[in-house]
């Protein structure tokens, strides 16, 4: 059997006012069906710039995206994309905004009153049934990213792609959503691509974490495979021997590795200490 | 629930300034609502008053050859005699239809297949009359406005090259003064608009056009820029969902556009009301404009207490005008302006 989504080799070039720049270099990933990967880098290294090319946003310069054995390269809804800033239609309401997407992917799929039924749902998978008439504007920030995820839901995509879900998101309410999502796929078991900078949300939502090297010419640094049986429950793994040491191995990645320059590595070392500091908090 | 929503209907229509009297009405927080009355009608009660008493004095010292500057109480005069021959002007309109109708039917009785004449009556406008047509002139020309200034807006928003390609132009087009306008209109007008029984006078087209040409770009702007600096995420959604290129325009770039349309159609209307004035006084549009112009000939020793009056008249309306434009913002676009 043919892997389900191909990221083939793909590199892409920015024209600039200097002379192309090259942000990716031959990134190449291969993703089985139902599988949660996480892409982690330094901001700027572009990660999103992967997301985008499989969400068919950007064209790459090389290489191809390919979704069961059929090459993509324009958006559309099997690839359906959560973004960052939520974006949802501030002038349509929670339940509008599902709406639009589920009346404009199942055009002549699903009868009205189906249509209904699946935009109730998603609204209840994502345990927003009870805001569904109210405006973007009148709900909390993770409530809006909870719609955005239900509107992303509700394209039934082969594959979920999410640029920094909740990196807008206070640490409480980003704890929250995430365990929301774990809950979700294990329901669901769809195959996700999530972008994060947060070690811990990688380590705990993935079953595999891409490490992308520093840009220009960003390629995948290393793959670490999280072999940690779900469903997963964050207290337990804060002092889960196996967690750790999956964290230790990304944050060593970033900060020693692939250091930025701004930190040189033997100002970085710290950064590893966290991971001692949460097993003393955690055993007192 | 019912105070609530009419409190919330007062303040998107522009009366917030009521809001306080009502909750002290129902004796909410009396000292707080005293507090808000004051600070709401009463600075400004005191503001007009020393206005008032400031032009009170000044007009007593100006001298002019049509007599002293009236001061407001001679406006106040001026106002209810505008207002007595209105209503003699009504009376006397009403006395013609009556006795065209006895005339009528005094000959339809002698003979059936009499041949009746029902003329329309030809007094002159009064002062409503002029500012209703004054209201109707400037509508009419800021709807062709932005029927004109909004889908090139959004084209303009749409198309960088096109913007690129076009502001040097609006940029050219827009400080032009109505008055240089006006004579070009005039003689466009009269050349191509030919027609033995005219639906409209041309004093009318010429005006409503004047309005057009200076208050479209405001929108036109306002729209392209609104229309040009959409959230690009909002654009991904409707290329992921993979709407056509209508209904992206449609459900996506305009009404996210529409607080940005707006602000330019309110500040068009303001415009709009300005240079309406100005071309009503050389076309001769029977409104406001001409009112002003004609009492200015006229020279009598009321005339200045009168274009005083008109004066007035103007800013009220322009500021009723900006308060409707305020409230169809508020009601219909989808930011807290």
């Amino acid at each position: 059997m043919s892997t389900y989504l191909d990221i083939s080799q793909i590199s892409i070039e920015f024209p600039t006012k200097t002379g192309p720049f090259k942000a990716l270099d031959k990134v190449d990933l291969k993703i089985d069906r139902g599988e949660f990967i996480s892409l982690i880098g330094h901001s700027g290294c572009g990660k999103s710039t992967v997301l985008n090319i499989v969400a068919g946003l950007y064209e790459a310069t090389e290489g191809a995206v390919i979704l069961e054995s059929k090459e993509v390269n324009a958006p559309g809804p099997d690839r359906a994309v959560v973004f960052q800033h939520h974006s949802l239609f501030p002038w349509l309401t929670v339940y509008q905004n599902v709406e639009l997407a589920v009346k404009q992917v199942f055009k002549g799929k699903k009868s009205k009153a189906e249509m209904h039924q699946w935009v109730e749902h998603n609204l209840a998978l994502v345990h927003m049934s009870h805001a569904s008439h109210k405006l973007p504007a009148e709900i909390s920030g993770g409530m809006k990213q909870r719609v955005g995820i239900a509107r992303a839901l509700a394209m039934e995509p082969k594959v979920l792609l999410m640029d920094e879900p909740f990196g807008a998101l206070d640490a409480l309410t980003r704890a929250h959503l995430q365990d929301a999502l774990m809950e979700i796929q294990a329901e669901l078991n769809n195959t996700v691509i999530l972008i994060t900078h947060d070690v811990d949300e990688a380590v705990l939502l993935s079953d595999r974490i891409v490490m992308m090297t520093n840009g220009p010419a960003a390629r995948v640094g290393e793959i670490l495979n999280i072999d940690l049986p779900r469903p997963r429950d964050r207290l337990a793994l804060a002092d889960n021997s196996d967690y750790n040491h999956y964290r230790a191995a990304v944050l060593t990645f970033l900060h020693q590795k692939q250091a930025k320059s701004d930190t040189p590595p033997s100002q970085a070392k710290p950064a590893i200490a966290p991971v001692a500091d949460v097993k003393k908090a955690v055993g007192a | 629930m019912f105070k609530q929503n009419t409190l919330h209907y007062l303040s998107v229509a522009g009366f917030a300034w009521l809001v306080p009297l009502i909750k002290l009405a129902s004796w909410e927080s009396p000292r707080e609502q005293l507090q808000e009355i004051v600070r709401l009608i009463g600075l400004p009660l005191i503001a007009i008053l020393v206005f008032l008493a400031i032009w009170s004095t000044a007009a007593s010292r100006i001298d002019t050859s049509l007599g002293t500057f009236p001061g407001p109480t001679a406006v106040v005069t001026a106002a209810q005699g505008l207002y007595q021959e209105h209503l003699a002007e009504r009376e006397k309109a009403v006395a013609f239809y009556e006795r065209q109708t006895k005339r009528n039917d005094a000959k339809l009785a002698k003979n059936p297949d009499a041949e009746v004449k029902i003329r329309d009556y030809t007094g002159k406008p009064t002062y409503f009359d002029q500012i209703f047509t004054s209201l109707i002139t400037v509508f009419t020309g800021f709807l062709v406005a932005s029927l004109i200034a909004v889908p090139i807006g959004i084209m303009c928003g749409l198309s960088p090259l096109l913007n690129t390609a076009i502001t040097p132009i609006i940029q050219i087009l827009k400080p032009v003064s109505p008055l240089a306008w006006l004579p070009l209109v005039t003689m466009v007008v009269s050349a191509v608009y030919v027609s033995d029984d005219p639906a409209l006078s041309k004093s009318f087209i010429n005006s409503a056009i004047t309005v057009t040409l200076c208050c479209m770009w405001p929108t036109l702007i306002n729209t392209a820029v609104g229309v040009a600096n959409i959230d690009k995420d909002l654009i991904n959604v409707g290329r992921v969902i993979q709407l056509g290129w209508f209904t992206r325009v449609h459900k996506i770039a305009i009404p996210a556009a529409l607080p940005m349309i707006f602000t330019g159609l309110r500040i068009s209307l303001g415009i709009g009301w300005m240079v309406l004035i100005a071309a009503e006084m050389l076309a001769q549009n029977p409104g406001l404009g001409k009112f002003v112009w004609d009492e200015f000939q006229n020279g009598s020793s009321e005339s200045l207490a009168r274009i005083m009056v008109a004066v007035i008249t103007i800013g009220f309306v322009g500021f009723i005008l900006d308060s409707f434009m305020h409230t169809l913002h508020k009601v219909i676009a989808h930011d807290e302006a």
